[in-house]
């Protein structure tokens, strides 16, 4: 089954507030991982494994690079669905 | 006719005897190194776990480190260092190739003739070497066996590196593996995967360095690759490994993977579901990672400060370079 980019950005939340504490609320398409929410390298590799499982996709450690932002990863995600 | 062979056999059973440790003597604090990584004690001790490592002194070697180490293991153990017939170092930062380490421990600790060799598996060297002992030992090709993991890591650091070098210490763990009346060292689940040999490892060769090419090799890693790696993938060998032996995580006493970075123990215990009553080595928060010497260091730590462990079962895990992996559970002495 195929998630809609809203489910797919509540997902991402509900996962980067587990691993960081950082409020839902924070969490937009247009926010960057690094500069805004201030998640660290090792943060991020948790929640792109928890992604994986979440959404049934795999997300390469050389495409991590370039999820700059939280849209970034919406859009990975929903367009490498199964 | 032709006369038949005679093969070695050995005891059906091993055990570790005794635990033997050798940190750096100079205790080393964050704040002595965020200047050339433009960092902070915050933000190392929160990506990290680490307060301080343990590092040697200039003049203080690898070898040194190790005979200390090998030299407490022995005499806590009982056994006559002349009994000791096989010396295994596990270490990938002596600066001279060869000869090995263990041949001048061997000899330094009194078991001079022993077999002696240096084992090349970083930061898995010290399960890897336990899986030799023991295979040696069951095999009938030695009785006792000295495994010491021993790595002076602060010559091969870069002080402007943000990857890995800030995490590294110096040490040396040992211990005496010998027969046994009942099982005390379960199967070694091991094995590499040198695909991914560029995720850690020296940043150049000594041939580079000597034509001028590159500055002195120190190591690097890609620490997100790492890290998925020695979580995700080293959790389901250290529950192969527990399967193995035929146990399950809470029958554990205590758990102590390669001592790489706090971040990846507390995601690995969490994991892994260890319950609370297993004690986890956490070790790195004043000694650093210390690759081969790691885990035998954080065991020792931990007998000392829980006596109470003895007897119990410990699984241990090692991850690094190459990529290599071996983990197995142990009876704690």
């Amino acid at each position: 089954m195929a998630f809609s980019n809203d489910e797919v950005l509540a997902g991402l939340a509900e996962l980067i507030t587990d691993e960081t504490g950082i409020s839902a609320d924070e969490v937009a398409p247009e926010k960057s991982f690094t500069d805004d929410l201030d998640i660290d390298s090792i943060s991020m590799m948790t929640i792109v494994v928890n992604a994986e499982e979440k959404f049934g996709v795999t997300i390469p450690d050389d495409e991590v690079k370039n999820l700059k932002t939280v849209g970034d990863a919406v859009t990975f995600i929903t367009s490498n669905q199964a | 006719m032709t006369r038949m062979l005679i093969q070695a056999t050995g005891p059906a059973h091993t055990r570790i005897y005794a635990y033997g440790a050798a940190r750096g003597e100079v205790s080393v604090p964050n704040d002595d190194l965020i200047g050339p990584i433009d960092s902070s004690d915050e933000w190392i001790r929160q990506r990290t776990g680490i307060i301080t490592r343990t590092r040697a002194l200039p003049e203080t070697t690898a070898i040194e480190l190790a005979t200390d180490a090998a030299a407490e293991a022995i005499a806590k153990s009982g056994i006559d260092p002349q009994q000791i017939d096989a010396v295994i170092v596990a270490t990938v930062s002596n600066p001279k190739q060869t000869p090995s380490v263990s041949a001048i421990v061997a000899d330094r600790v009194g078991a001079n003739p022993a077999a002696a060799f240096d084992l090349n598996a970083a930061c898995a060297g010290f399960a890897y070497g336990v899986a030799q002992a023991d295979a040696l030992i069951r095999a009938g090709a030695a009785h006792y066996v000295v495994v010491v993991g021993a790595e002076k890591l602060s010559d091969i650091v870069d002080p402007t590196d943000r990857s890995i070098s800030f995490l590294l210490g110096d040490g040396a763990g040992a211990v005496v593996i010998g027969p046994s009346d009942t099982p005390g060292i379960g199967p070694t689940v091991w094995g590499s995967d040198g695909s991914k040999a560029e995720a850690v490892g020296m940043n150049g060769t000594l041939t580079q360095f000597r034509d001028g090419e590159v500055p002195w090799p120190t190591l690097r890693q890609e620490g997100p690759t790492v890290f998925r790696w020695a979580v995700w993938e080293m959790v389901k060998v250290a529950r192969q490994a527990l399967e193995a032996a035929g146990v399950e995580a809470s029958d554990l006493a205590a758990f102590v993977p390669h001592q790489a970075n706090m971040r990846i123990i507390d995601e690995f215990a969490k994991q892994l579901k260890l319950p609370d009553t297993v004690v986890i080595g956490r070790d790195i928060e004043t000694t650093g990672n210390t690759s081969a010497a790691s885990i035998p260091l954080a065991t020792h730590r931990l007998l000392e400060e829980h006596p109470e462990l003895s007897g119990g079962l410990a699984l241990q895990i090692g991850f690094g370079a190459g990529l290599v992996f071996g983990a197995q559970v142990v009876v704690l002495p």
